[in-house]
C-alpha cells in the first residue's frame, strides 16, 4: 500500500480522498450486511425445524404438522449422482483435449463454446433438456433433471481440468514418455495424476453449484411428495421443495423451507469451504 | 548389457530449420560417450534423436537411421518399444511428484503392465541400489513423495526409475548441471560404474566432466560432428583447429 | 597447429565411493521374460493413443453437440407461436393463455426494468467493494473478504428469494418503500400502494446476486493494472483516491465495464429469487412499487400449466430470445474483459 503524505494538498482533495474512502468501506459493509443476514436468518429460522424427523420422513398432507424433507435430500442426492455421471466424464476429457491436444484455432472454438454454455440462463436449458427429454418420454424424471443439471457442470469441469493440466510442468510428460510409457497413459496415469487435487476442486465447485439449481427442475424432474427411488420417475430435489413450501400459504411450510434451506446451504457452504481449504494445502504440494 | 549404437546421416529439423546436419557415429558399448559443444550446437538434440523424444515436438522431424543393437530404431518400430530400451535422465530432476518414491522407480514396470508385487520389489530394491540411493531411502520408500528429497537424490531417484525398465543404452542429458559439487561427484561416479552394464551418453558442457568419466568425447558445432574420438586424444590432441579452441576456452 | 596443453594436469579419476562389485540387476528369467513379452501388450501401439485423442476429442465436441442440440430444441419447439405472431411479439403487450392471445412486452419490460434497477444499484457498490478489497483494506482482510464475497455468489437463488420474501419484503413495505415515496414520489418511481413484493423488491434481491459477479471480475482486471502506472500517478503527488481514480479505474475501464456487462448477463437470465418476490403480474406500470414480470419468471411459473401447444410455444419463444440476448450479452463481455487483460501492458493512459 503506497500512501503519500498528504499535507501539501488542498482541502479540497483531501476531504475527496477521505469521502472516497470511506464509502468505499462503507459499501464493503452494505454488500456483506445480506450476507450475514442471510447466514443469521436461515440459523435461526433452520436451526430450530431440522430435526430427525425432518432428515427421515415425508411431507405430510397439508394441515399435518410434522414430516420432512427425506424424498427431497434424497431426490436431490439421485439427480445430483446422474448430473456427476454427465457432466464429470465429459468435462475431464473435454478439459484433456484442450489442454494435450488443444494447439490449434478449433480449441478456441471450444473454450469459447465453454463460455457460451455457462453463460446460458439455467432456466433455458431446463426448457430445452424439457424438450428433448420430458416431452419425448411423455413424463417428468429424474433422470430429465440429472441431464439438466450435468449438462450445466461440463463447462466448469472442463475450465478447471484444462487449467490444472496445463499447470503440470513438461518435464513430467518428457520423464513419463522417456520411460517408454504410451502417450495416453502417460497423459491418464501420470499427468492427470499430477494434477488431480486441482481438478477435484474443479468438480466440487461445479457440484456445489448446480445443488442449489432450481429452475432446470422445474420442467424435468418436477419435484413430488412421495418417495421415488426410479429415475423415470418426477423426483424431488431440496431447491423444489424449498420453493414450492416458501411460496405456499402455510407456515407449517414456511418453517420447514427455511429447514431445507439450511441443510441446502450446510452442504454448499460445506463443499466450498472444503475446496478453498484442500486448494491452498493441496497445490503446493502436488506441483513443488 | 549395454549395445552398440550406429548413428548414419542423422537430419534433424524444428519447423524449418535444420538443427541437426547428417551426424554419423559409432557409440561403442558399454562405455561412457560424452558429447559436448557450446549451447546450441544439437547436442540436446542429438541424443533426444536417439530414444526418438525429439519428434514429441510438433514441428519436429528427423532423417537418416539410427541402429540400436541391431534393430533400427525408426523403422516402423512403435516409439514406445525404443524408449524402453532407451533411457533418459534430464537436466533438471524430474521425479513425479505426486508418488512415493517406491512409485516413482516402479512406474516405469507399472505402466507397463507389469504388476507382480514380489518382483516389483526386487526391481526398486536393485535399482534404488545401483543408483546409490537406497541405504539413503529404504526406510522411507513408501512414505516420502518423490518430490521431497534433495537435488543430487532426487537426480538419483530419476536414474534408479530409468534403470528400472532394465534399457540397454543410458542417456544423460546434462545430469549434474543443476547439482551441487558433491552430488555432481556421486553422480559421476554412479556413470563410471554405469558402463559396466549399460551404453551411456552423456551431454555435458563441462569438460572436466567429460575428461574425467568418459572413454570417448565428440565434439558438436552448430549442428554438425567435428570431432569423435577417445577422449584422452581429444582433450590433449584435438585434429579439429576449432576443437582446440573450444576446449581452450576461445569461445563458448 | 595447436596450443601444447601440458601446463594442465591430467584429470583424475575420483572414486568417492568405489564399490567392488555392482548388485545385480538381472531379473529372474521368468520375470525377464513377463516384462519383454508384456511390452507388447494392448495400449502400446500408436493405435491406442489415437484412439484415447479422438475420444477426448469427443468429448470436447459433446460440448458444440449440447448447445446445438439447445438451440434446435428452443427453435423447433417455438414454431406455432413464431408462426402466428412473428416478430411483433415483443412489442404487444397482450398476454391472454385463455383466447390464445400472446405478446411478450410485459416481460421484456419487466426483464429490462428489474435489470435496470439491479445495475444501478450494484455497479458503484461491486466497483466501489473491488476497490475497497484490492486497493484499500488492510492485507489481512484481504483473503476473509474475498471469501466472503465468493459465499455471497454461492449462495442459490431460491434462498435469496426465500429471505426475500420473509425479510426483505417486510423491510421494503415497512420502511423503505415509504421512504422513498415521501421524499422520491414526486418522480413517479414510487407511487401506488407498498406490499413490499414488487419490482423494486426484484431489483433489489437481483443487484445483491449480481454484485459478487462485478466485484470479482473487476478486481481480477484491476490487479492485472501495471504497478508502475500507480506509482506514476503517486509521483506526482496524487492523493490514494486520486491514485485509484486515475491510476487504476482509468486504465481498467473497459475490464470493468465488461465485469458490469457479465453481471447485466447474469440479471436477465435470473429466475427464482426474482420470480418470489416480483409479484407476477404482467402490466407495464411506472412505478417501482408494483408488481411485474419478468421473461424468465413467466416461464418458470407457466410453462408446466401451459394447455395448449400454441401457449407452449409462446413460453419456449421467450425463451429463446432470452438465450440470444444473453448470448450476445456475455460474448460482449467475454471480449471486454479478454481485450482489456491483454491490452493492459500496451497501454498508458495520462
Amino acid at each position: 500500500m503506497l500512501k503519500r503524505c498528504v499535507s501539501g494538498v488542498s482541502l479540497y482533495r483531501r476531504s475527496m480522498n477521505y469521502a472516497a474512502m470511506s464509502l468505499a468501506a462503507f459499501s464493503a459493509v452494505l454488500v456483506l450486511a445480506p450476507l450475514f443476514a442471510i447466514l443469521i436468518y436461515l440459523l435461526i429460522k433452520g436451526a430450530g425445524a431440522v430435526n430427525w424427523a425432518f432428515l427421515t420422513q415425508i411431507p405430510k398432507p397439508v394441515g399435518e404438522t410434522g414430516g420432512g424433507m427425506a424424498n427431497a435430500i434424497w431426490g436431490s442426492g439421485e439427480i445430483l449422482a446422474i448430473a456427476s455421471l454427465i457432466g464429470v466424464p465429459l468435462g475431464i476429457a473435454g478439459g484433456i483435449h484442450l489442454a494435450e491436444y488443444g494447439r490449434h484455432r478449433f480449441a478456441d472454438a471450444i473454450r469459447f463454446m465453454a463460455d457460451v454454455l455457462n453463460g446460458i440462463p439455467s432456466i433455458v436449458i431446463g426448457v430445452a433438456i424439457y424438450g428433448l427429454v420430458v416431452v419425448t418420454q411423455r413424463h417428468f424424471s429424474a433422470l430429465a433433471g440429472g441431464i439438466a443439471l450435468g449438462v450445466m457442470m461440463i463447462p466448469t469441469v472442463l475450465r478447471a481440468t484444462e487449467e490444472m493440466l496445463l499447470m503440470v510442468p513438461q518435464s513430467i510428460r518428457e520423464a513419463a514418455l522417456g520411460l517408454g510409457i504410451s502417450q495416453w497413459r502417460t497423459t491418464i496415469f501420470v499427468t492427470l495424476r499430477t494434477a488431480t487435487s486441482g481438478v477435484i476442486t474443479g468438480i466440487m465447485l461445479a457440484f456445489a453449484r448446480v445443488a442449489g439449481e432450481t429452475a432446470p427442475l422445474l420442467f424435468t424432474a418436477f419435484g413430488n411428495q412421495f418417495w421415488n427411488f426410479k429415475i423415470n420417475q418426477p423426483t424431488a430435489a431440496l431447491p423444489l421443495q424449498i420453493y414450492t413450501y416458501a411460496i405456499s400459504p402455510y407456515d407449517g411450510w414456511h418453517r420447514q423451507a427455511w429447514a431445507g434451506a439450511m441443510v441446502l446451504i450446510v452442504l454448499i457452504i460445506g463443499t466450498m469451504s472444503t475446496v478453498r481449504f484442500v486448494a491452498s494445502r493441496g497445490m503446493s504440494k502436488g506441483l513443488a | 548389457m549395454g549395445v552398440n549404437i550406429d548413428v548414419c546421416d542423422l537430419r534433424a529439423w524444428f519447423g524449418p530449420a535444420e538443427v541437426l546436419h547428417g551426424v554419423s557415429m559409432h557409440v561403442r558399448s558399454n562405455a561412457v560417450t560424452a558429447i559436448i559443444g557450446p549451447s546450441g550446437c544439437g547436442k540436446s538434440t542429438f541424443i533426444r534423436c536417439l530414444n526418438r523424444m525429439h519428434e514429441t515436438v510438433p514441428t519436429a522431424r528427423v532423417q537418416g537411421s539410427v541402429n540400436i543393437g541391431g534393430f533400427n530404431a525408426y523403422n516402423g518400430i512403435p516409439a514406445v518399444d525404443v524408449r524402453r530400451r532407451v533411457g533418459m535422465v534430464f537436466q533438471k530432476p524430474n521425479p513425479f511428484p505426486t508418488m512415493s518414491i517406491y512409485d516413482n522407480v516402479a512406474a516405469g514396470l507399472k505402466l507397463n503392465g507389469f504388476h507382480r508385487r514380489r518382483d516389483l520389489d526386487e526391481v526398486v530394491e536393485r535399482s534404488l541400489r545401483m543408483a546409490a540411493l537406497w541405504d539413503e531411502v529404504k526406510d522411507v520408500l513408501k512414505n516420502k513423495s518423490g518430490a521431497s528429497l534433495s537435488g543430487g537424490q532426487q537426480q538419483r531417484l530419476c536414474i534408479a526409475r530409468a534403470l528400472a525398465v532394465q534399457p540397454e543404452v543410458l542417456l544423460m542429458d546434462e545430469p549434474a548441471s543443476a547439482l551441487d559439487p558433491i552430488s555432481t561427484a556421486k553422480i559421476e561416479d554412479l556413470i563410471y560404474q554405469l558402463k559396466e552394464r549399460f551404453t551411456v551418453v552423456i551431454v555435458t558442457h563441462n569438460m572436466q566432466q567429460a575428461a574425467r568419466v568418459a572413454d570417448s568425447t565428440a565434439f558438436f558445432l552448430m549442428g554438425d560432428l567435428i570431432e569423435y574420438d577417445k577422449t584422452e586424444k581429444v582433450f590433449t590432441a584435438p585434429a579439429d583447429r576449432r576443437t582446440e579452441d573450444y576446449i581452450t576456452g576461445r569461445f563458448g | 597447429m595447436w596450443l601444447q596443453m601440458v601446463e594442465e594436469p591430467q584429470p583424475e579419476l575420483h572414486l568417492t565411493n568405489p564399490q567392488p562389485t555392482l548388485p545385480r540387476l538381472e531379473l529372474p528369467v521368468r520375470a525377464r521374460l513377463t516384462l519383454v513379452t508384456r511390452v507388447r501388450r494392448w495400449g502400446s501401439g500408436a493405435q491406442a493413443d489415437s484412439i484415447f485423442r479422438s475420444l477426448m476429442l469427443l468429448g470436447a465436441l459433446s460440448l458444440v453437440g449440447v448447445i446445438g442440440l439447445i438451440v434446435f430444441e428452443l427453435i423447433y419447439n417455438c414454431r406455432p407461436s413464431l408462426a402466428k405472431f412473428g416478430w411483433r411479439f415483443f412489442i404487444t403487450n397482450s398476454w391472454d393463455p385463455v383466447a390464445g392471445d400472446f405478446g411478450a412486452l410485459a416481460f421484456v419490460y419487466g426483464t429490462l426494468l428489474s435489470s435496470l434497477v439491479a445495475l444501478v444499484i450494484a455497479i458503484p457498490l461491486g466497483i466501489a467493494v473491488a476497490v475497497f478489497i484490492n486497493e484499500i483494506c488492510p492485507r489481512s482482510l484481504r483473503k476473509p473478504l474475498s471469501f466472503a464475497i465468493e459465499l455471497l455468489a454461492a449462495i442459490p437463488s431460491v434462498i435469496f428469494g426465500l429471505w426475500a420474501i420473509f425479510m426483505l419484503a417486510p423491510v421494503l413495505r415497512s420502511h423503505l418503500e415509504p421512504f422513498l415515496a415521501n421524499y422520491f414520489g414526486w418522480t413517479g418511481l414510487f407511487s401506488g400502494p407498498a406490499y413490499g413484493i414488487g419490482m423494486l423488491a426484484a431489483g433489489i434481491i437481483l443487484a445483491i446476486m449480481i454484485v459478487p459477479i462485478i466485484c470479482s471480475i473487476s478486481r481480477e482486471v484491476m490487479l492485472t493494472v501495471p504497478q508502475q502506472q500507480r506509482e506514476a500517478v503517486l509521483a506526482l503527488g496524487a492523493t490514494q483516491w486520486e491514485m485509484i481514480r486515475i491510476g487504476v479505474l482509468r486504465n481498467a475501464r473497459a475490464g470493468i465495464l465488461g465485469a458490469i456487462t457479465l453481471g447485466l448477463g447474469r440479471a436477465l437470465g435470473e429466475t427464482m429469487a426474482v420470480t418470489m418476490v416480483i409479484g407476477n403480474s404482467p402490466d407495464i406500470v411506472k412505478s417501482l412499487f408494483a408488481p411485474g414480470y419478468t421473461m424468465a419468471s413467466v416461464i418458470a411459473n407457466e410453462l408446466n400449466e401451459a394447455m395448449t401447444s400454441l401457449h407452449r410455444s409462446a413460453l419456449i419463444e421467450i425463451g429463446l430470445a432470452l438465450f440470444m440476448v444473453t448470448l450476445v450479452v456475455n460474448a460482449f463481455a467475454r471480449l471486454l474483459v479478454w481485450t482489456a487483460k491483454r491490452g493492459m501492458s500496451a497501454r498508458v493512459h495520462a
